[in-house]
């Protein structure tokens, strides 16, 4: 069954075309693709660039804080400590690794029509469902 | 200087993206995830939105070398699926799926000041230092 109380497409399509312009502006003014795991991994691994990166990193909190000025949005995690601290391992070791996550594979790549980036998205969501899947019937929720 | 300026606009505009889509709460991001039940398929629109934008333009500049601003344009050229891909992609998707982060709305997250975004922010940074080590 679809769940329609939460189901958002409209703004949930705008936020994407959001991403996509700023994906494009990104790209055609510093060259570089707005992979955000590479731009992460880069600020903390690799001196060239790193305020640049930084300064991206950055917009990525402010842009969200001016949204918030006018407009509420939820922010619900469930998950326990010890998940969230292995989450968050396996996807900063996974992306670092696999060059890439949502955004550098998922949409940029995916844009350009890449084949690793294709095959890679196919396979970070098919496992991410998988997982959740897992976990509900182990009964974490 | 136009670097940086271009880096910060971007990331700001990346940001609200990321809030108005629904992304940055990682229960609708489970919500996405859970084929079987209940599903909301919103985050569909997130990522056909971004690459239905992003398409025509990358096509448009499929050939260039440099960018507007004439900086030199880093696109990856590889082709072949290599272990590291597979394996990384897998690993990704299991933190993924999870905590309902990635790391675009984890680093956005932190606008909601819950300690959590700076626990999972702290576990990612391990994961990529360590990745590093390990794998040359």
């Amino acid at each position: 069954m679809i769940d329609l109380n939460n189901f958002t497409p409209f703004s949930s399509l705008i936020g994407g075309l959001i991403i996509g312009f700023s994906v494009i502006l990104y790209l055609y003014t510093t060259g570089k693709l707005a992979g955000i795991s590479g731009i992460f991994a880069n600020t903390i691994t690799n001196s060239n660039n790193r305020f640049a990166n930084i300064l991206f990193l950055l917009g990525l909190i402010i842009g969200p804080s001016i949204y918030l000025l006018i407009n509420n949005a939820n922010f619900e995690i469930t998950k326990s400590i010890p998940l969230i601290i292995v989450g968050g391992f396996l996807v900063g070791f996974g992306t670092k690794l696999g060059s890439g996550c949502t955004s550098g594979h998922g949409v940029c790549g995916i844009s350009r029509l890449s084949v690793r980036s294709i095959v890679a998205t196919f396979i970070f969501v098919m496992i991410a469902m998988i997982t959740v899947f897992v976990l509900q019937k182990i009964g974490i929720h | 200087m136009s670097q940086n300026f271009f880096s910060l606009l971007s990331g700001i505009i990346f940001g609200i993206g990321l809030i108005i889509s629904g992304m940055t709460n990682p229960e609708k991001v489970i919500g996405f995830l859970r084929i079987t039940d209940n599903w909301d398929p919103s985050l569909m629109f997130v990522m056909g939105g971004a690459i239905i934008f992003a398409s025509p333009f990358m096509f448009l500049f499929r050939n260039k070398k440099t960018s507007l601003l004439g900086h030199e344009l880093q696109i990856p050229s590889r082709k072949d699926l290599d272990k590291n891909l597979i394996i990384g992609s897998s690993l990704f998707g299991i933190g993924w799926g999870l905590v309902g982060l990635c790391p675009g709305p984890a680093i956005s997250s932190l606008v909601f000041l819950n300690p959590v975004s700076l626990v999972f922010l702290f576990s990612m940074s391990v994961g990529v230092v360590l990745q590093k080590t390990l794998i040359k």
